[in-house]
């Protein structure tokens, strides 16, 4: 319990003292010893969780259990990498004068904002709360990603606003008629939105009104999740802003995002479940498939035509996401595992890409991709781990996706063979776009003049091998844990 | 439905529900951003005042606080903030063209017609005697939605966008005598954080791109890339 208030508090208090500290560079090595004190409150209480069960706060407000703690430690770990890398980056930043002190102490209260609100979305019991935090966690990075005060970073934070604001008031939406449909079933209205009630009465829900509910909170929440065809925003809010934004951005929202859908998934689920005659028991799930295979196919094309690295990686993001999006629509114990898997490991994997990516752009003094050139021989570390890490996105053997990948097309082939097809194809065209445009970056001849610069690539090695860990062989604890996250979601695990 | 059946105030707050939709017609309707504004202003005091209404109805007194906090905030706060800042921009002569504005008031007229549609499952579950504004709460959300596709104008756009906040938190009273507090307040507070990020927003496009014309703001698309590709190889 206090190990919880903790995690959620620590952040807290770091938003409000950074709005004060007045000096910058200490600003950024207090920023990572926030987010480190927050990743040891976490851990802290995943062991709890882990020994003594899900854990309900009294007054119901905050619900924990195997399926979120892990997320929840997942998002403290990787903001405190990014956090170690953002110091000297953005204190390069403000050496080429791109942002002021002012703006560097936005930038600072804000990432420990943006912290908060995603950990208070991950554990709270309260839909309409997760709610509120969601559209918090988009309130909190809107201005860092109009950071550089560019047109083109205006512009993107105004999209990203926009769009991501009228998604998301869909799922508001989705949540009133969960609510009500709970009204009309519960004695008293007070809780009908907390999840554990809810997911105790699911059989007892109208299953026409959570359908309708459904649609709206896939639409508002898939924004968020950057299923396309509601995807427009994210290549440009994840490319315009600060690279350390970048990385918590793709690496962690978007997976918040996403949880946010497979719990109101699961409520869907018993609703149609347990109701007589309903002409399409498997409705969540189906949308879910059809968007992510949708958003997989054609972010995937879209990698092709890339000009700009960060944007590339962005289309990258919403390809994984999107077979995530698929594997928890398909369900099931096998698929539901792979999906677990690979949030975690894309997580891992794409915020080392964007820290690498951040060096790069530093190298090149570009984002354009024809611009950077020859990363091997500049600086063999950071050409390296673009290298290695784009070989983890993709889903080469060694590295953990590569195992996640394999679980979801297994689980494909037994219920929907034909799929598979399809995925292995959308997965070699995927491939087949970052390396056209990985090749010439990572090797080719350098520019003249192109000189190393100082680079800490601590976390993107941390990243990539415990990415490659997971490959090669999944820690005893860590798939006891995935395996009582799916025993939560698709009914029974697959150990 | 028969309204001779509803009680006097019943039928006000039906009668306030169809107003609150009329504002929405005349949020589309309207091409001046200062009576835009106003308009809005109009419509969250419409919604405050069936919230009192309905509250007096069922007897539920937390929702006196939920109508005086939509009062203060969107009938007296945001308008005045938006009003502020269209002054200090000098855009209050502005008028804005809307295309083919017959043609966005017809598709709003068949958006009505499609969440009574939607919503009538909804309906028959509820036993209040305000269920049939539900639909008119889902309308409020999607004309909002069309108004948003519809305008240019940065300031025009944030209207529409509080105008689906409204048809929201409509909903919610309308359907289920509102949310619980905490997550009203919550909602009231994101609200209101939004409201001053906006701000900033105006003065950022406006500082950037000289305009508040959005359509301006389009160096990110995807085609403008290829147009750019074709003048390198030209």
């Amino acid at each position: 319990m206090n190990a919880l208030f903790a995690t959620l508090l620590i952040p807290l208090l770091g938003t409000l003292l950074m709005a004060v500290v007045p000096r910058c560079r200490i600003a950024g090595w207090v920023n990572v010893a926030f987010a480190a004190a927050t990743t040891a409150a976490s851990i802290v209480l995943a062991l709890e969780i882990f020994e003594s069960g899900p854990l309900l706060s009294p007054g119901k407000f905050f619900y924990v259990d195997a399926f979120n703690v892990y997320l929840l430690v997942l998002t403290a770990f990787v903001a405190t990498t990014t956090a170690i890398f953002s110091r000297p980056y953005m204190d390069h930043e403000l050496a080429q004068g791109r942002v002021n002190n002012r703006r560097m102490r936005l930038y600072h209260a804000m990432y420990q904002g943006f912290l908060f609100t995603m950990l208070l979305a991950l554990s709270t019991n309260n839909l309409g709360i997760l709610w509120v935090a969601l559209e918090g966690a988009t309130l909190a990075t809107v201005l860092l990603v109009s950071l550089y005060r560019t047109p083109e970073s205006v512009e993107a934070a105004w999209k990203y606003f926009i769009l991501c604001g009228v998604g998301i008031a869909q799922a508001l939406f989705g949540t009133v008629l969960l609510y009500f449909a709970a009204a009309s079933v519960l004695t008293s209205a007070e809780d009908g939105l907390l999840w554990t009630t809810l997911h105790g009465i699911a059989g007892q829900l109208d299953p026409t009104v959570m359908s309708i509910a459904f649609v709206f909170l896939l639409v508002g929440y898939g924004t968020k999740v950057g299923l396309v065809p509601l995807h427009n925003w994210l290549p440009d809010a994840h490319s315009e802003g600060p690279t350390p934004m970048s990385a918590v951005l793709s690496g962690l929202l978007l997976n918040v995002a996403l949880y946010a859908v497979v719990r109101t998934k699961m409520l869907v689920d018993g609703a149609l479940a347990a109701a007589p005659n309903v002409p399409q028991p498997q409705l969540a799930g189906y949308l879910m498939m059809a968007f992510g295979l949708l958003s997989f196919l054609v972010a995937g094309l879209f990698l092709h035509r890339q000009r700009d690295i960060k944007r590339m990686f962005s289309y990258s993001s919403i390809e994984h996401m999107g077979l995530m999006t698929f594997a928890f629509g398909l369900g099931g114990p096998l698929a539901t595992f792979a999906a677990l898997l690979h949030m975690t490991l894309h997580s891992l994997v794409k915020s080392a890409i964007f820290v690498t990516v951040g060096h790069a752009t530093h190298i090149a003094g570009t984002q354009a991709i024809d611009k950077i050139r020859g990363l091997i021989r500049t600086q063999p570390t950071v050409g390296w781990g673009l290298l290695l890490g784009t070989a983890a996105i993709a889903g080469f053997p060694p590295f953990g996706l590569f195992v996640s990948e394999f679980l979801l097309l297994i689980a494909t082939m037994q219920s929907w063979p034909w799929l598979t097809v399809v995925l292995l194809s959308g997965l070699a065209i995927a491939f087949a776009g970052l390396f056209r445009n990985i090749h010439p970056m990572v090797y080719g001849n350098q520019p003249e003049g192109q000189t190393p610069v100082k680079a800490n690539m601590l976390p993107v090695y941390l990243h990539l091998l415990l990415a490659l860990w997971f490959g090669l062989a999944i820690p005893a604890v860590l798939a006891q844990w995935f395996d009582q996250a799916t025993q939560l979601i698709a009914g029974k695990g697959v150990l | 439905m028969n309204f001779a059946q509803f009680t006097l105030q019943e039928q006000g707050v039906v009668i306030l529900a169809a107003l609150v939709l009329f504002t929405s017609f005349s949020l589309l309707a309207q091409t001046r951003i200062i009576a835009c504004i106003h308009a809005f202003a109009w419509q969250g005091a419409l919604v405050a005042a069936a919230t009192a209404m309905v509250a007096l109805v069922a007897g539920q007194h937390h929702l006196y606080i939920s109508a005086l906090i939509t009062f203060a905030l969107k009938a007296v706060l945001i308008p005045w903030v938006l009003h502020r800042i269209v002054v200090k921009l000098q855009i209050t002569r502005e008028v804005e063209t809307v295309v083919n504005p017959s043609l966005v008031l017809l598709a709003a007229a068949a958006l009505v017609a499609f969440s009574y549609y939607v919503a009538l499952p909804v309906e028959k579950l509820s036993t209040l005697a305000t269920r049939n504004t539900i639909a008119i709460s889902m309308a409020v959300v999607l004309l909002g939605m069309l108004m948003m596709v519809t305008r240019r104008q940065a300031i025009t756009q944030v209207v529409g966008f509080m105008s689906i906040e409204n048809g929201l938190f409509f909903a919610a009273v309308v359907s289920t005598h509102g949310m619980p507090m905490v997550v009203e307040l919550g909602v009231a507070f994101d609200l209101l954080v939004a409201t001053v990020i906006f701000g900033v927003f105006f003065f950022q496009i406006r500082q950037s791109i000289d305009s508040l014309d959005v359509d301006r703001l389009s160096r990110l698309a995807e085609s403008t890339e290829e147009e750019e590709q074709q003048d390198n190889h030209g």
